[in-house]
């Protein structure tokens, strides 16, 4: 890479690892179709629809990792309600479906969706209007996260709630919002949920070209994401969520507003979070109450922790990994074991890896790096400095 | 309290604090002015920290007035982002850089800039910036350590460059506490010398044990005791004192 300084911040954007990263995306995101569509069933390269669906839903779980990992890693706010974000995304794609569905449904109520007939509603509940449009939705899939978001955060971070109160209460309120969805009452299904949708913009979802489609989606939102993390975290405002994360009173005290800070980098990744949600949805074909169980958004925090916190790439690597890790080990005769798996590997990595994988193999180049420095200069640097009397 | 009538640039009026019942202040009263160096000594538990704690936003005290800059602003009202951007720079007891930032990126963060969130995710580098970087480097003796991570800096390292931070902040009056705790001797008159350096533009108060190090300074002298002003003048004057010697120098 060149290192001369150039006004335009794309080498600041995309160093080495990003380039890497969105290469090796970008050719999964062509690879995967092309086998699915072009190569014949019977070859050895043939991927089946069902793992395109499943490494669609792979990449949504990436994106809601690096989301995570945006405000865990870089900001040090640990939230163990990121999945509420990643469900309301879902939720908003999921009525933007489900008014798809139209007479097509078991009541073949053009207006209403089945359980609303079912619950013998004769109106469409107000919340349920414009939700026709995609775009419409789509704009909700950004808007209901990010302001929620934005209002939660704003009380707790002004009222310095910080640490563990604050995984405390995103745990409060994915909980609160998941007893909630689960009434029938609250109109958005209840336990069911919606499911059984029928087209997306007038495609089948269950089509192979559907699927292909939305695999591709996929990989361009986590890139896009991807990208945006790192112009975040490379800029001098990336800086400053590292200086709250490791010294926040000490930032506080240099003049920052650190919880405009926080604010806004949680409210980005609650977006990216419903993002996620939104494009999961239309892959697997439903979303339930579930969704907003706080065991998942521990889960997600567990991925990141895996795959390296503080390193984008390694968020991604863990929301794939530990993944496929889970679908291999719960079809098998392992499905019992595997809370004890996950745990375990938690445990495992927070004490003999804490930086994760990627972190672990990051620290491991720059020291190499730093030593062959350290030898070509012919000095060692740290320790060679006298260190103050004791 | 009428805004006219101090010329100080610090005035503290009467402030007392407590913590569950214990009085870390008990209405302490002192003044500073402009372009002064001020060696603020005392026993442990005195209230020298305290009596940062109330400056800088940190603490808010159960009665009494400070206020900053001839009377301008009541700082009892701001809190810690508001006084900062005042002018008021604090280094803390024990040195809190940013361990995971190189010691660029440290001054970089403090220099004087626009700290609103729009005009750090837009921010690119400007040369005065890095000049005025590259000047403090080598006023704090960190020139060689510019691409190091702050963690792999020496104990005395980290308070020069806690010291360069605080200066990057072009404040109008610094708060040092406990500069030279766990220096070297050399590393100690070094720090003298710099804070004498940064007093010829700035307003220093230094909260300090080493009374080495406040002869050094040759400046003014508090003794604060049990949350109060014990003594004040030259650092004879207070040594010389009965009462100091008996609280704090010991016999």
């Amino acid at each position: 890479m060149v290192s001369t300084a150039q006004p335009f911040p794309l080498p600041r954007l995309i160093d080495r690892g990003a380039a890497i990263f969105l290469a090796v995306l970008g050719a999964f995101a062509i690879a995967v179709p092309v086998c699915n569509l072009l190569v014949p069933v019977g070859s050895a390269l043939h991927i089946s629809t069902y793992l395109v669906a499943l490494f669609g839903k792979y990449i949504c779980y990436a994106l809601l990792a690096l989301s995570i990992d945006l405000i865990w890693g870089y900001a040090g706010i640990l939230s163990l309600g990121h999945g509420a974000f990643f469900a309301l995304g879902g939720y908003a794609m999921g009525m933007y479906l489900m008014r798809q569905i139209g007479t097509r449904g078991v009541y073949a109520n053009p207006i209403l969706p089945d359980f609303m007939v079912f619950l013998n509603w004769h109106e469409l509940p107000w919340f349920w209007y414009g939700f026709n449009h995609f775009i419409y939705a789509a704009l909700m899939v950004l808007l209901v996260p990010g302001v929620l978001a934005f209002v939660f955060g704003w009380f707790a971070f002004r009222s310095r709630v910080s640490g563990v109160y604050l995984s405390i209460i995103t745990q409060a309120m994915t909980y609160a919002l998941m007893l909630g969805f689960f009434r029938n009452n609250f109109g958005f299904g209840g336990n069911n949920g919606l499911t059984d949708f029928k087209d997306i913009l007038g495609f089948s979802v269950q089509a192979e070209g559907t699927r292909n489609a939305l695999l591709v989606i996929s990989c361009a939102a986590l890139a896009l994401g991807f990208l945006i993390c790192r112009a975040i975290v490379t800029s001098k405002f990336g800086k400053v969520l590292i200086a709250i994360r490791d010294a926040e009173s000490r930032t506080r005290f240099l003049g920052y507003r650190v919880e405009a800070y926080k604010l806004f980098v949680f409210t980005v990744s609650a977006c990216m979070a419903g993002v996620a949600g939104a494009l999961y949805v239309p892959q697997v074909g439903i979303i339930n109450p579930g969704e907003f169980a706080p065991a998942n958004s521990i889960e997600a925090v567990i991925w990141v922790a895996v795959g390296g916190r503080g390193t984008l790439t390694g968020a991604v690597l863990g929301g794939v990994a530990v993944n496929y890790a889970k679908t291999l080990f719960t079809s098998g005769m392992l499905a019992p074991y595997w809370l004890f798996m996950l745990g375990g590997l938690f445990v495992a990595v927070t004490l003999l890896m804490p930086r994760g994988i990627v972190g672990t193999l990051k620290a491991g180049f720059e020291r190499r790096a730093e030593r062959a420095l350290a030898a070509e200069e012919g000095v060692d640097a740290p320790d060679a400095t006298p260190r103050a009397a004791e | 309290m009428d805004k006219a009538t101090t010329t100080a640039l610090l005035y503290l009026d009467g402030i007392s604090v407590s913590f569950d019942g214990f009085r870390a202040l008990n209405a302490l009263s002192f003044l500073i002015e402009p372009g002064e160096m001020r060696a603020v000594i005392g026993p442990n538990g005195a209230g020298k920290t305290t009596m940062m704690d109330v400056v800088t936003g940190k603490t808010r005290p159960n009665s009494g007035d400070v206020y900053f800059e001839q009377g301008a602003y009541d700082l009892s009202k701001l809190d810690e982002t508001e006084i900062a951007a005042l002018g008021i720079g604090r280094k803390f007891q024990k040195p809190t850089v940013f361990e995971m930032h190189t010691v660029e990126d440290n001054l970089l963060l403090a220099v004087k800039d626009d700290r609103r969130v729009r005009s750090t995710l837009w921010w690119s580098s400007s040369l005065s910036q890095t000049r005025r970087i590259d000047d403090i480097l080598n006023i704090v003796r960190l020139m060689p350590y510019r691409d190091r991570m702050a963690s792999s800096l020496s104990h005395g390292q980290k308070q020069w460059l806690e010291i360069g931070m605080l200066l990057a902040q072009d404040p109008k009056l610094l708060l040092v506490d406990e500069p030279v705790a766990g220096m070297t001797d050399a590393e100690t008159m070094q720090t003298a010398e710099l804070l004498k350096d940064i007093n010829r533009e700035r307003t220093v108060i230094v909260v300090e044990h080493d009374m080495a190090f406040v002869r050094e300074l040759g400046v003014k002298v508090t003794c604060l005791h049990e949350g109060a002003v014990l003594a004040e003048g030259s650092i004879d004057q207070v040594s010389a004192n009965e009462r100091v010697v008996e609280v704090y120098l010991g016999r």
